[in-house]
């Protein structure tokens, strides 16, 4: 059990001089935090002593919204939450709501599924490197280098979908439009040249010098409070748990692929660490990709769903493998078209609870790097 | 599941009840934190969602056999409450979901906090507090998370109505006059 680390703390006095602690309010217009998110940190010297991270800033009250609408009309909005990966939300906000009624979704659907959820990933985390690096002070050119990439799967999803970030393509019971077999084969391609990509990039990168002196050692997480804590996804397993919802559950056809789940071995989870499990697992989602491109099949894409969504009343409480962590939607079905409660267990918002923690002891530049390293976006955070 | 069963949670635990409708345990007020710590003990480590539930007082319909062996059908009030609902996982087993509830009232929404046995129920709880009023004992750090300081009332809940906040109107009509009739409040 970790109960929040107290610190005391007393003040020097130097020369005669007495000292005091210096506040310091980051954000919320600090380019380094990702969007609007504040941190009141206090500092002797450089040294964070205390931080809180406050937000809100984005609230738009997202649950309440959907209560006032039917199942269908917020699939949209579930693009809006973490709107680097729209399709992961699609997924996960259809995986609860298909297990409040009985769809069966055709094969073609469940591979395109993840092939969709694993080309998002990709996107996620090769722009996550790209802003990481950025927050190191390396301004400009690896994020240009990552988001040339991220560029050829948009133009993918916008091919498939017709946007490129809010895809809007999941539906209950399968996916709103087919791709062609061109689309495939441009996929294919892509694919194909991505790990050519990794190669130049992890070379450029993960022998740095500078990365290495600036991560490393840096925002330690052990894997007991990474476990207590709730935390999910990459950073996780950047703390030494091998923890894969899509091991885990092997929700959608995840159990018919061959791909192996990265984690690191110590138990000290700094944020090179967090940034190496990203590199690695940009490596197996081209696995899944290569074996899903391969055995996709001819079909349907989407089942025999009824007209209108009016599940009977029962609880729900699905989740996926996002690419920063666990999502997961719980539904309350109470036999009317709308839900009677709709939540959102947001991955962003529940890896900051260990934000004070992994700060406390670094020097105020750092609390940059460890923030990067956490990857949020603010748009699930406040919801 | 493996790991630990409802079952077991119920036996230890005399005063704690199955819904199953909700498939989760409901612990009575006051049983909780001991409960989560039984069930920390037994290896589930990991609270993956919290949030809260808001019921209104409703009249629900029944349908019940009387003793002459007809269906009839009764309608009784169910009360206002509040849920609280805690999904717990154990990573160690890899097992789960289990579903325990905290059960309140609306007028006085008081819980237990969770969040000594398990960290990620900080900022959730916060949020529970922040949205629907849910007052959580032991709580470390119980301020609002979304919404700012001085906010008043709790936007989740069901009979919420939103401030009357509208621009100041010369000529104020239809709707608006209205509103500005009926005072600060929207009814």
């Amino acid at each position: 059990m970790n109960a929040s680390t107290e610190t005391s703390y007393e003040l020097l006095e130097q020369d005669g001089l007495e000292t005091s602690l210096l506040e310091v309010s980051m954000g919320p217009h600090h380019p380094s935090t990702h969007g609007v998110f504040r941190m009141d940190v206090k500092l002797d010297g450089e040294t964070v002593v205390d931080l809180q991270p406050v937000f809100g800033y984005l609230h738009r009250n997202h649950e309440k919204l959907a209560e006032n609408m039917s199942y269908l009309a917020n699939m949209p909005f579930t693009d809006r939450l973490d709107y680097f990966n729209s399709m992961t939300n699609n997924w996960a906000y259809a995986l609860a709501a298909e297990q409040l009624v009985e769809i069966e979704i055709p094969e073609r659907a469940e591979y395109l599924r993840v092939i969709m959820a694993e080309l998002t990933r990709l996107v996620n985390h090769v722009a996550l490197v790209g802003f990481f690096v950025n927050d190191l002070g390396a301004l400009g050119t690896p994020l240009l280098y990552a988001f040339r990439e991220r560029e050829k799967i948009l133009d993918l999803f916008e091919q498939a979908s017709g946007a490129r970030m809010m895809c809007n393509y999941f539906r209950f019971g399968g996916l709103r439009c087919d791709v062609t077999e061109d689309w495939l084969d441009e996929c294919r391609r892509v694919v194909d040249r991505f790990p050519a990509f990794l190669d130049e990039y992890e070379q450029l990168l993960s022998e740095n010098e500078i990365i290495l002196s600036r991560t490393q050692g840096v925002g330690n997480l052990s894997s007991e409070l990474a476990i207590n804590a709730g935390i999910t996804g990459p950073m996780l397993r950047a703390s030494g748990v091998s923890y894969d919802l899509r091991k885990v559950d092997q929700y959608g056809i995840y159990d018919r692929f061959k791909f192996r789940v990265p984690y690191t071995d110590g138990d000290v989870g700094d944020c090179y660490d967090r940034f190496m499990i990203r590199m690695l697992e940009m490596r197996e989602s081209i696995k899944i990709l290569k074996q899903a491109l391969a055995d996709i099949p001819e079909g349907d894409i989407i089942g025999k769903a009824p007209k209108v969504f009016k599940p009977k009343p029962a609880e729900t409480y699905g989740r996926v493998e996002g690419p920063k962590g666990e999502l997961g939607f719980y539904l309350i079905a109470d036999g009317t078209p709308k839900p009677y409660r709709y939540r959102v267990r947001p991955p962003s918002l529940i890896n900051l609870t260990v934000l004070r923690d992994m700060c406390i002891g670094q020097k105020i530049a750092d609390t940059v790097v460890i923030l990067g390293s956490i990857d949020i976006v603010l748009g699930e955070v406040d919801r | 599941m493996s790991g630990v069963s409802f079952e077991s949670v119920l036996e230890q635990f005399p005063g704690t009840k199955w819904d199953e409708a909700a498939g989760a345990v409901i612990a009575p007020l006051g049983q909780a934190r001991a409960v989560a710590e039984w069930l920390f003990g037994q290896g589930v480590d990991y609270c993956s969602n919290v949030t809260g539930v808001d019921y209104l007082e409703r009249e629900v319909k029944e349908k019940i056999t009387n003793d002459d062996g007809e269906t009839e059908t009764i309608t009784r009030t169910e009360s206002g409450r509040v849920d609280v609902v805690y999904h717990l996982y154990s990573m160690r087993d890899q097992a789960g979901p289990l579903v325990l509830k905290q059960r309140t009232s609306r007028d006085n929404a008081e819980a237990e906090s969770l969040t000594p046995v398990w960290r990620s129920c900080d900022l959730q709880e916060r949020e529970v507090y922040d949205l629907f009023g849910v007052n959580f004992k032991g709580h470390p750090n119980q301020r609002r998370i979304m919404m700012w300081d001085e906010f008043e009332g709790h936007p989740m809940r069901r009979d919420y109505t939103e401030p009357f906040d509208h621009e100041w109107e010369p000529t104020p009509h239809n709707e608006v006059l209205e509103k500005h009739q009926r005072g600060k409040v929207i009814i």
